[in-house]
């Protein structure tokens, strides 16, 4: 990634996590928040790749964590992973794919809310499985769909394209 | 990758295991700090749209919500009257028993108004950042109300920010009363829902009606004491049961708070420390 591009991925991270924190959270609809940082950071990983989703996931996550005076590590550890696991999908099987960002942004919505509460159980927290697995996290995932597309748009125009290998058309196998 | 969740793991250890005072606890204050600023420009900057979306909303309830204040203005006003006359009374009678009570809500506490700046996301817990911190006065475990009732307590402070624990998380408890009965019991979150509270451990005897209104409880014994002054408003009770198995009632309670909304509060600094 370029000087520019880091400089550029690290405002939309900064923006989205900070507009998360202070605006988005508190506005519930039908008993669930959009998760506007973990679409930005799926976004990131879909364009430039699994290190940069991981790199951003992580610093946007200790952003949320020192804002909150949440437990250090919780919410930097949920989005590594997730701009890692979406890194490898735009780098393998969504790549070209219409519809990557959705399917990338429904499927970490869903992991990302069923990792954290088995992180929050094993912290030792109360946090009520109905409440945080259906009640919560469904409108969630409904917003976050709604979300995918225009907030990935947005993010390739901001933070561009990364370099694409591109895939051979067939393989030559050496036997013996 | 495997540094970076390996470091996340790292932190989260260290979040756990050290003190309040610890290193992870001094970075957190001073990015914190750092943040602050950011964090009240964006709370400034939303604050315009939120007041329009509520008068836009309070449009809508505008007519049906006028004749239930006019109602319960006049109700109100008839128990105005009758309560001077019994707090004189009560002051008349406390002067000549000399007697000695716990801290008093309102009156034993200095207010410190703070704006809400950051709301953790997710359904995991249920807390927010006030834009006042140690620098105001605020310690962990001080009270949070707004002008309608309970909002929480103080459970992390740095000096420029703290984090309230609001009355719905699941970890939270307050000890409380019902104002009419004096029924006693422990307000928490109701299970499965978002924001409805529970009169827990009420017994079978006490009386505990719909429409009641329950309070903090405000206990002292053997040297130690609630959290929560007597009398801060909590909610009101919805819907009561009771079934043979169950050793105690099962009260359902409506909070007066919307803490959905919560711009603003007041952290009940007690006097005694401000002087």
């Amino acid at each position: 990634m370029s000087a520019e591009a880091v400089l550029r991925a690290t405002l939309v991270v900064f923006l989205a996590a900070m507009l998360q924190t202070v605006i988005v959270s508190s506005l519930v609809i039908g008993g669930g928040a959009p998760d506007v940082l973990l679409v930005v950071v799926v976004a990131v990983g879909l364009v430039r790749g699994s290190v940069p989703g991981a790199v951003f996931g992580f610093a946007g996550g200790l952003v949320v964590d020192l804002l909150t005076l949440d437990t250090m590590g919780i919410t930097s550890l949920v989005l590594t992973l997730a701009g890692f696991w979406a890194g490898r999908y735009g780098e393998t099987t969504g790549r070209d794919r219409r519809f990557a960002p959705v399917i990338a942004v429904g499927t970490v919505t869903l992991a990302a809310g069923l990792f954290g509460y088995v992180l929050h159980y094993m912290l030792g927290e109360e946090v009520a499985a109905h409440q945080a697995l259906v009640t919560a996290l469904m409108p969630a995932f409904a917003l976050n769909l709604v979300l995918a597309l225009p907030l990935c748009a947005l993010v390739r125009r901001m933070v561009g394209e990364g370099e694409r290998t591109e895939s051979s058309r067939e393989v030559e196998v050496l036997l013996g | 990758m495997g540094v970076l969740v390996l470091l996340s793991l790292v932190l989260i250890t260290l979040s756990f295991r050290s003190e309040e005072n610890g290193p992870v606890a001094s970075v957190q204050s001073a990015g914190s700090t750092v943040l602050r600023p950011f964090a009240v420009g964006f709370e400034r900057v939303a604050q315009p749209f939120r007041d329009g979306y509520g008068w836009i909303e309070s449009l809508l309830d505008a007519r049906s919500d006028a004749e239930r204040l006019r109602v319960e203005n006049r109700e109100l006003r008839q128990r105005a009257i009758q309560s001077e006359f019994a707090r004189q009374e009560n002051d008349y009678l406390r002067r000549l028993l000399t007697y000695v009570d716990s801290v008093r809500f309102p009156g034993d506490f200095d207010p410190v108004a703070a704006e809400v700046i950051g709301r953790p996301a997710g359904a995991f817990t249920q807390a927010i950042v006030l834009a006042a911190g140690s620098g105001s006065g605020i310690r962990v475990n001080d009270p949070v109300v707004t002008a309608d009732g309970l909002v929480g307590l103080v459970t992390r402070v740095t000096p420029n920010t703290a984090r309230v624990q609001l009355l719905i998380d699941e970890e939270a408890a307050a000890s409380a009363i019902d104002l009419r009965t004096s029924a006693p019991g422990i307000v928490r979150h109701a299970r499965g829902t978002r924001e409805t509270l529970v009169l827990d451990r009420v017994r079978k005897q006490d009386r505990v009606t719909v429409g009641d209104e329950i309070v903090t409880a405000g206990w002292r014994a053997s040297g130690l004491s609630s959290l929560y002054p007597k009398g801060i408003p909590i909610g009101k009770v919805t819907s009561v049961g009771q079934t043979d198995t169950d050793l105690f009632q099962q009260v359902q309670v409506d909070p007066f708070v919307d803490f959905g909304s919560l711009d603003a509060v007041l952290v009940l600094v007690p006097t005694e420390r401000r002087r």
